[in-house]
């Protein structure tokens, strides 16, 4: 009897140990993220800049990521102009499928979709080869030689996910608005200026501006979040792939909370 | 001169009371040790009982909890990343699996620090890479990517890019380890000759104890977080502590005669 009592006590006190340390954990997580944004922007600006190593950052999360966005960018057009056309028929507002598309497209799914697709492409990539060269000690002999891993490995990778994500974003846009052109008019019979008319009346510079702001916030969260993964990657093999998952989930989430919160910072501020 | 200016002359680096620990772990309790100019100095110990932690600290990779690091009289402790920079300059550290950067060939590798460090075009780095390999018996290797490369190759090839800025110390994390006899000698003669070449300061973290009576100057035993004993290869086997005594016998590296211990037969 007394120790079954003191069983249970010692799982409530494991269980509530547990509870406070999510939201401790959470806490060290992000602390640990800003510090190494924090030492990425002291790295920015000291010498040397290696072009070679930004333009290498950027090829790889930029250029590579190019025909990938294409596709999904055309497909996720495609399949909005149809759910719409179907939608919107029933009660006969179809004319609006290039508005709502459009709206839908520059506001949300393009940087959304824009960021996982670079998170699961160069964002595993990045935390992949930062956790092997950690665990290789290649980083502490970056070190050795008097180079900052940080802004060697770090910095590069941050600001070409700052730069080449709304790019990439505006690639979606584009792609994406043709798919559902292409659909909606030629396979739904949409009259061609109606779409086109409707998608220039509401689709107005903010609206893609709203979308681009929010690709640069997740192009550099994703690589930072990618970046620290690797970085601090310990236990091997092992270590890099719970390195590796960590980057990519930790990626999704970060990207699909951060847009609420933005979206309402941004809609705010619209108002105004 | 000031008592404690000549002991920098003699003492490149001095390590004063370093403590660290990881969580739980005390791993360094209070290592107090002086690495001396120009000569081979060797730390030795078991596995486990912190001697890459401690080579680590020497150059500014890791923060101790407390003690003081002098290189050249500089306490390098409270130093940043970015004023370390300067100092670590002056190192040059060959890994235990030689650290190569597996993106890049041994060219590129081997030229790194050029490139980082100095203004030097392709043409002269590669003329100096090319140099510097063929000294080591690495002539040919130089289109080659790590990964094609013995174990022995990948060693040397980290040797050559710890030696192309021409530090003034050199770092070794467990040289010989998991290289056969052969390959073993070569290494150690390899880092005598260097050292009398460059007149480098040369640190080896080891728990070859043949190697180390085969080359060494000055060696210090780490036990427990702590040098227990530190003097010339001489006192350290006349060292009555125990842990070192057992060190000795048990490596079999040193024959024993008469209950006296001699160094093992020394090579040509």
């Amino acid at each position: 009897m007394e120790s079954a009592r003191s069983r249970i006590w010692q799982h409530t006190v494991r269980a509530v140990d547990r509870l406070w340390m999510t939201p401790v954990h959470i806490v060290e997580l992000v602390g640990d993220h800003l510090t190494l944004l924090g030492r990425a922007a002291f790295w920015l600006f000291k010498r040397p800049f290696r072009t070679r190593v930004y333009l290498e950052a950027m090829e790889f999360i930029g250029v590579e990521s190019v025909g990938i966005v294409a596709m999904i960018g055309a497909f996720v057009g495609m399949v909005f102009a149809l759910q719409l056309t179907s939608a919107l028929r029933q009660f006969g507002t179809e004319s609006y499928v290039g508005a709502t598309l459009g709206i839908a497209l520059t506001r949300e799914l393009a940087p959304v979709f824009t960021s996982i697709v670079v998170a699961a492409r160069a964002g595993a990539g990045m935390a992949t080869e930062l956790g092997s060269m950690r665990i290789t000690e290649q980083i502490d002999a970056l070190s050795t030689m008097a180079v900052s891993p940080v802004q060697y490995l770090v910095t590069p990778r941050v600001v070409a996910g700052i730069l080449m994500v709304p790019l990439l974003c505006m690639l979606f846009n584009c792609v994406g608005l043709c798919g559902g052109y292409g659909v909606a008019v030629y396979l739904q019979n949409v009259d061609r200026g109606v779409f086109v008319e409707n998608a220039r009346a509401v689709v107005e510079y903010r609206e893609i501006l709203q979308g681009l702001i929010k690709a640069t916030i997740f192009g550099g969260a994703l690589t930072l979040i990618s970046c620290q993964q690797g970085y601090n990657a310990s236990g091997g093999a092992k270590g890099v792939g719970i390195g590796t998952t960590r980057a990519v989930v930790g990626s999704f989430v970060t990207i699909l909370v951060l847009d609420y919160f933005l979206t309402d910072v941004i809609l705010f501020l619209q108002r105004k | 001169m000031s008592d404690d200016a000549e002991k920098s002359q003699q003492f490149q680096i001095r390590i004063r009371d370093l403590h660290k620990s990881f969580g739980e772990h005390h791993v360094l309790r209070g290592i107090d040790l002086d690495i001396e100019r120009g000569k081979i100095n060797i730390v030795i110990g078991g596995s486990g009982q912190g001697k890459s932690v401690l080579m680590k600290h020497l150059m500014g990779l890791l923060k101790p909890d407390q003690g003081h690091i002098y290189v050249d009289g500089e306490d390098i402790v409270s130093l940043g990343e970015y004023e370390l920079n300067p100092i670590r300059r002056k190192f040059g550290m060959l890994f235990q699996y030689a650290a190569l950067f597996d993106s890049l060939t041994v060219e590129e590798n081997v030229g790194f620090p050029l490139f980082e460090h100095t203004r030097k075009h392709s043409a002269e780095v590669r003329t100096e890479v090319k140099k510097r390999l063929d000294a080591l018996g690495l002539a040919g290797t130089e289109k080659k990517y790590p990964a094609e490369l013995s174990g022995g190759m990948r060693k040397r090839v980290g040797l050559a890019r710890a030696l192309i800025l021409k530090p003034e110390i050199l770092l070794y994390d467990e040289p010989t380890t998991g290289l056969d006899p052969v390959a073993t000698k070569n290494v150690d003669d390899m880092i005598r000759d260097i050292s009398k070449e460059t007149g480098v300061t040369s640190v080896v973290i080891s728990h070859d104890m043949a190697s180390t009576f085969r080359i060494a100057d000055r060696i210090s035993m780490l036990y427990e977080g702590k040098i227990v004993v530190s003097g010339s290869p001489d006192e350290v086997l006349r060292s009555s502590h125990e842990m070192v005594r057992m060190f000795i016998e048990m490596s079999g590296a040193i024959r024993i005669q008469d209950g006296s211990v001699a160094p093992p037969v020394a090579p040509s």
